[in-house]
C-alpha cells in the first residue's frame, strides 16, 4: 500500500510539474540508430535502427523533421518525427559528423573531416550548392544569429575559419588552441565560443573585432587535467549559464555567461561529449558515450535528475518540445 | 645505381605532394562535384616557404623473416609526406608553404656527405630515420650545431641520456617509456612475477635492461632470466624445444626482448605452462598501432591508408609528428623563421595534437616527446599508457621514461 501511494505521488509529481512533454533524439554511433526518449519521465519510448554511425542531429525549422549524420552512409538523412522513418537523403558528401542550419532554416553547413571541406546545402532542393575548402579535419560548425557568419573550427589546422555567408567563402582566418571540437554563438550573436580538446579549454571571442576575450579553464579535484576535455558547448538565450560537455572528465561545467568563470561542474555519465537544452532552458540534456546513457539535469534546482540507458554510444541529442 | 633511382623518383613523389598533387585521396570527391569546390583565395600572395628534409638509410643487417612480415620500404617517409600535405591545406590560411626534399640513401651510402650537402643548401629541419651509430656521429658534425634533428627511427636510451645532443629530438618512445607502459599495466593486472627471455643482438639486450629498470620501478619480480640462443631446424623444432626452455619455472608472464622479431613469435602457446607473451612480441608497447581509433585518430588512420595503401608504421606516425610538430610552432609563432619555430617547439606553451588524447610536447632535460603509449596485440588494443592509478606531481606522461631528476642528459636549451 505504502508503495504504492509513494509511486503514485512520484507519478503526480512528474505530471504535476511538467508542462509539456519533451522527446528527445539520441544518435547512437555504434548502434547505427535513433533512440527516442521522453524528457520527462526519462523513459526510453522507442529506438530505430537508421543508417550506419549517425552523429550530428538537427531538428528543422518546423520541427517536423530530424536531419541526422550517418556518416559511414556518406549522407544526412531526414527523417519523420511523427513516424521516425526516413522520407529523404541531404548530399551531404563523405563522411558528415557534425552540421549547423541557418537562422531561416534554409541551409545547412556540414564538416566533410575527410576532405577538409565545408559543403553548403539547400535543404529544400535537397541539392549542395558549394564546397569551402578548410583546414584539416573541419569538426566544430555554428552560423550566427544574424545569418551573416558560418564559423569552421578545424581540429588539426587549429583554426576558426569565418566564413561569410552571403559570399560563401571565407574572409578571415583565427588561430585557436589545439584540436577545437565545438564552436557556438552567443543568442545576441556577441561572442563566439570555441572548445579545445587538447587544451582543455574554452575560448570566447568578441564576434565583431575577432579578438579573444578569455580563455575559460577547468579545474576538477580528483580529476586530472588530461582528463578534462570539452566538446560540446551551450549558450542560455539570456546569455546567465553556459553548459560545457567535458569528455572523459564525465561532468558538464556550468559557466557564468556574464563574467566568463566556471561556478559549477555536474557529475553525469562518462565521456559526455554533446549535450542539448530542453525548450525551457530548465533542463540540459547530456549524451554520454562511454557509459551507453542520456543523463537529465534539473537546472533550476541544479540536480542531475537520472541517468536513461539509451544504447551504444549516444553522440548527440536533439530537442523537440 | 638501384638506390640513386629510387632516390631521384621518390623525391619527384615528394616535390609532386609539396606542391599540392595531395589530390589523390580528394579526387573522386572534386570530379564528382568540380563546380561546387573553389581554392580558397590567399591570404598573403607570396607563401613563406619551409623545407624540410627526410633523410634514411637502408639497414646494412638485416635479419631473414618471414615474407609476410618484410618491412616496407618507405616507413617514415609516407608519414613525413603526410604531414607535410597536412601543413600545406593550414599553411593556404596562414601563407605557408612547405616542401619535403627526400634522400633515401643505401646501406653503405655516405650519410655525413648527404647531410652536409643539405646543410649547405639552406635547410635546417631534418626527419632522419638512420641506425643510432650514424646518428650519433651526425648530431655531433659542427654542420650540425645550428640545425635540429628529429630522430623518427630509434628507441634508443643512451641517445636520450648519455650520448644525448642538444640538436636532436626524439618523436617515438625510448625504450624505457615502452617497457615502463607494459610494466605498469601487469602490475595493475597484479601479474607481477616475469620470465625474462633475451634474444642475442645488442637491441635485445638494451630491451632487456630497460625492461629491468621498469620491473623495479612499478613493483615487478623477475623471476628467471634466459638467454635465446636456438637455432631452429629440422632436428631442433619449436615444439620440441620451446616446453622444455620454460619448463620449471613459476611465473605470470613470459617477457620476450626479441627487437628483430626473429624468433618472439614461436613461443606464444607453445610454452611449458598456459602463460601469456608480452614485451616485443604478444602484448607489445608501441608508439602506434592500426587498432588504435580513439581520439579521432580513425581520421589520421584513414587519410594515411588513402595516401599510402598501407597501414601507418611508428616511423611514419613520428615522421608526421615531426612534420606537424614544425607546421604547428609556424602557425603559432607566425614565421617560419628556424630560431623561433625552435623556440616554441621547446618551450613550455607548446602542445602538440597526436591523436592520444593529451597534448604531447617535449621534454626540456632530453628532448624526448612525452606521449601515452599504447598497449596492443596483433590485432586489439588493449590499453593506453600512462595506466589509470600512475600519479606524477607535474605531468602524467612523464610516469613513463626517464624523469628529469633521473635523466643522464641535461640540455640547456
Amino acid at each position: 500500500m505504502k508503495k504504492l501511494s509513494i509511486s503514485a505521488l512520484f507519478l503526480a509529481s512528474i505530471f504535476c510539474t511538467s508542462t509539456h512533454a519533451d522527446t528527445l533524439y539520441i544518435t547512437l554511433e555504434k548502434d547505427n540508430a535513433l533512440a527516442v526518449v521522453d524528457g520527462n519521465t526519462g523513459k526510453l519510448t522507442k529506438t530505430v535502427k537508421i543508417g550506419k554511425r549517425p552523429r550530428g542531429i538537427v531538428l528543422s525549422k518546423d520541427q517536423k523533421q530530424l536531419y541526422v549524420a550517418t556518416s559511414d552512409d556518406n549522407t544526412i538523412l531526414i527523417i519523420d518525427t511523427a513516424t521516425l522513418k526516413p522520407v529523404g537523403k541531404l548530399p551531404s558528401d563523405k563522411d558528415p559528423e557534425t552540421f549547423a542550419m541557418d537562422p531561416a532554416g534554409e541551409f545547412l553547413y556540414v564538416s566533410n573531416e575527410d576532405d577538409n571541406l565545408v559543403t553548403v546545402i539547400d535543404i529544400a532542393k535537397r541539392k549542395a550548392i558549394k564546397q569551402i575548402p578548410v583546414g584539416v579535419e573541419p569538426e566544430g560548425i555554428a552560423v550566427s544569429p544574424d545569418g551573416k557568419w558560418v564559423v569552421s573550427t578545424s581540429e588539426t589546422t587549429n583554426m576558426a575559419h569565418w566564413i561569410d555567408r552571403e559570399k560563401l567563402e571565407i574572409v578571415d582566418n583565427t588561430l585557436v588552441d589545439p584540436r577545437p571540437r565545438s564552436a557556438a554563438f552567443t543568442a545576441d550573436g556577441k561572442q563566439l565560443w570555441i572548445s579545445s580538446e587538447i587544451a582543455g579549454n574554452v575560448s570566447v571571442f568578441d564576434v565583431d573585432s575577432k579578438q579573444l576575450m578569455k580563455k575559460i579553464s577547468f579545474k576538477i579535484p580528483a580529476v586530472t587535467q588530461e582528463k578534462i576535455q570539452p566538446v560540446g558547448i551551450r549558450i542560455d538565450k539570456a546569455r546567465r549559464h553556459a553548459y560545457v560537455a567535458l569528455g572523459p572528465a564525465n561532468r558538464v561545467a556550468v559557466i557564468d555567461a556574464q563574467k566568463l568563470e566556471v561556478t559549477d561542474y555536474f557529475l553525469v555519465g562518462q565521456r559526455v561529449w554533446n549535450v542539448e537544452f530542453s525548450p525551457d532552458e530548465k533542463k540540459l540534456y547530456t549524451a554520454n558515450g562511454v557509459s551507453n546513457d542520456v543523463s537529465i539535469i534539473d537546472l533550476e534546482n541544479h540536480k542531475v535528475l537520472k541517468s536513461i540507458p539509451v544504447g551504444q554510444y549516444p553522440w548527440g541529442v536533439a530537442v523537440k518540445p | 645505381m638501384n638506390s640513386v633511382r629510387k632516390t631521384i623518383l621518390l623525391g619527384l613523389l615528394c616535390l609532386m605532394y609539396a606542391t599540392g598533387i595531395d589530390a589523390n585521396t580528394k579526387k573522386s570527391t572534386r570530379l564528382e562535384k568540380p563546380s561546387l569546390v573553389e581554392s580558397p583565395k590567399p591570404i598573403q600572395s607570396i607563401p613563406d616557404k619551409l623545407s624540410i628534409a627526410f633523410l634514411s638509410q637502408e639497414k646494412s643487417y638485416s635479419p631473414v623473416l618471414p615474407y609476410f612480415l618484410s618491412p616496407s620500404g618507405d616507413a617514415g617517409l609516407q608519414g613525413a609526406l603526410l604531414g607535410i600535405a597536412d601543413n600545406n591545406t593550414t599553411g593556404k590560411f596562414t601563407g605557408q608553404s612547405y616542401q619535403l626534399k627526400t634522400t633515401q640513401l643505401p646501406s653503405d651510402g655516405d650519410v655525413n656527405g648527404a647531410f652536409k650537402q643539405l646543410v649547405a643548401e639552406g635547410i635546417r629541419h631534418f626527419i632522419i630515420n638512420l641506425p643510432i651509430e650514424n646518428l650519433t656521429s651526425l648530431a655531433k658534425l659542427p654542420e650540425a650545431s645550428q640545425v635540429l634533428i628529429y630522430d623518427v627511427g630509434s628507441s634508443d636510451d643512451r641517445l636520450r641520456g648519455e650520448d644525448c645532443s642538444a640538436n636532436l629530438l626524439h618523436l617515438l618512445p625510448s625504450r624505457a617509456m615502452r617497457t615502463d607502459a607494459l610494466m605498469q599495466y601487469l602490475s595493475k593486472k597484479r601479474w607481477q612475477k616475469i620470465f625474462l627471455v633475451t634474444g642475442s643482438d645488442e637491441a635485445d639486450k638494451m630491451y632487456a635492461s630497460a625492461v629491468k629498470r621498469s620491473a623495479q620501478r612499478f613493483g615487478v619480480k623477475i623471476v628467471a632470466e634466459k638467454l635465446w640462443q636456438f637455432s631452429i631446424d629440422d632436428h631442433r623444432t619449436p615444439e620440441s624445444e620451446i616446453p622444455v626452455f620454460t619448463q620449471g619455472v613459476d611465473y605470470d608472464v613470459l617477457l620476450i626482448a626479441d627487437e628483430s622479431g626473429i624468433f618472439g613469435d614461436l613461443l606464444p602457446f607453445r610454452t611449458w605452462q598456459a602463460r601469456p607473451v608480452a614485451g616485443t612480441q604478444g602484448l607489445v608497447p608501441t608508439a602506434w598501432h592500426f587498432t588504435h581509433e580513439s581520439w579521432g585518430a580513425l581520421q589520421l588512420q584513414k587519410r594515411f591508408r588513402d595516401q599510402a595503401k598501407r597501414w601507418m608504421s611508428e616511423q611514419d606516425y613520428a615522421a608526421w609528428l615531426a612534420v606537424r610538430a614544425i607546421g604547428e610552432s609556424a602557425s603559432r609563432v607566425k614565421s617560419t623563421d628556424f630560431d623561433k619555430i625552435k623556440g616554441f617547439m621547446l618551450s613550455g606553451e607548446f602542445a602538440l595534437a597526436g591523436f592520444k588524447g593529451v597534448p604531447l610536447s617535449f621534454r626540456p632535460w632530453d628532448h624526448q616527446l612525452r606521449q601515452p603509449v599504447l598497449l596492443s596485440t596483433d590485432r586489439s588494443l588493449v590499453a593506453v599508457a600512462p595506466i589509470e592509478g600512475f600519479l606524477h606531481q607535474k605531468n602524467e606522461l612523464d610516469t613513463l621514461g626517464y624523469d628529469q631528476q633521473e635523466s643522464q642528459c641535461h640540455i640547456n636549451n
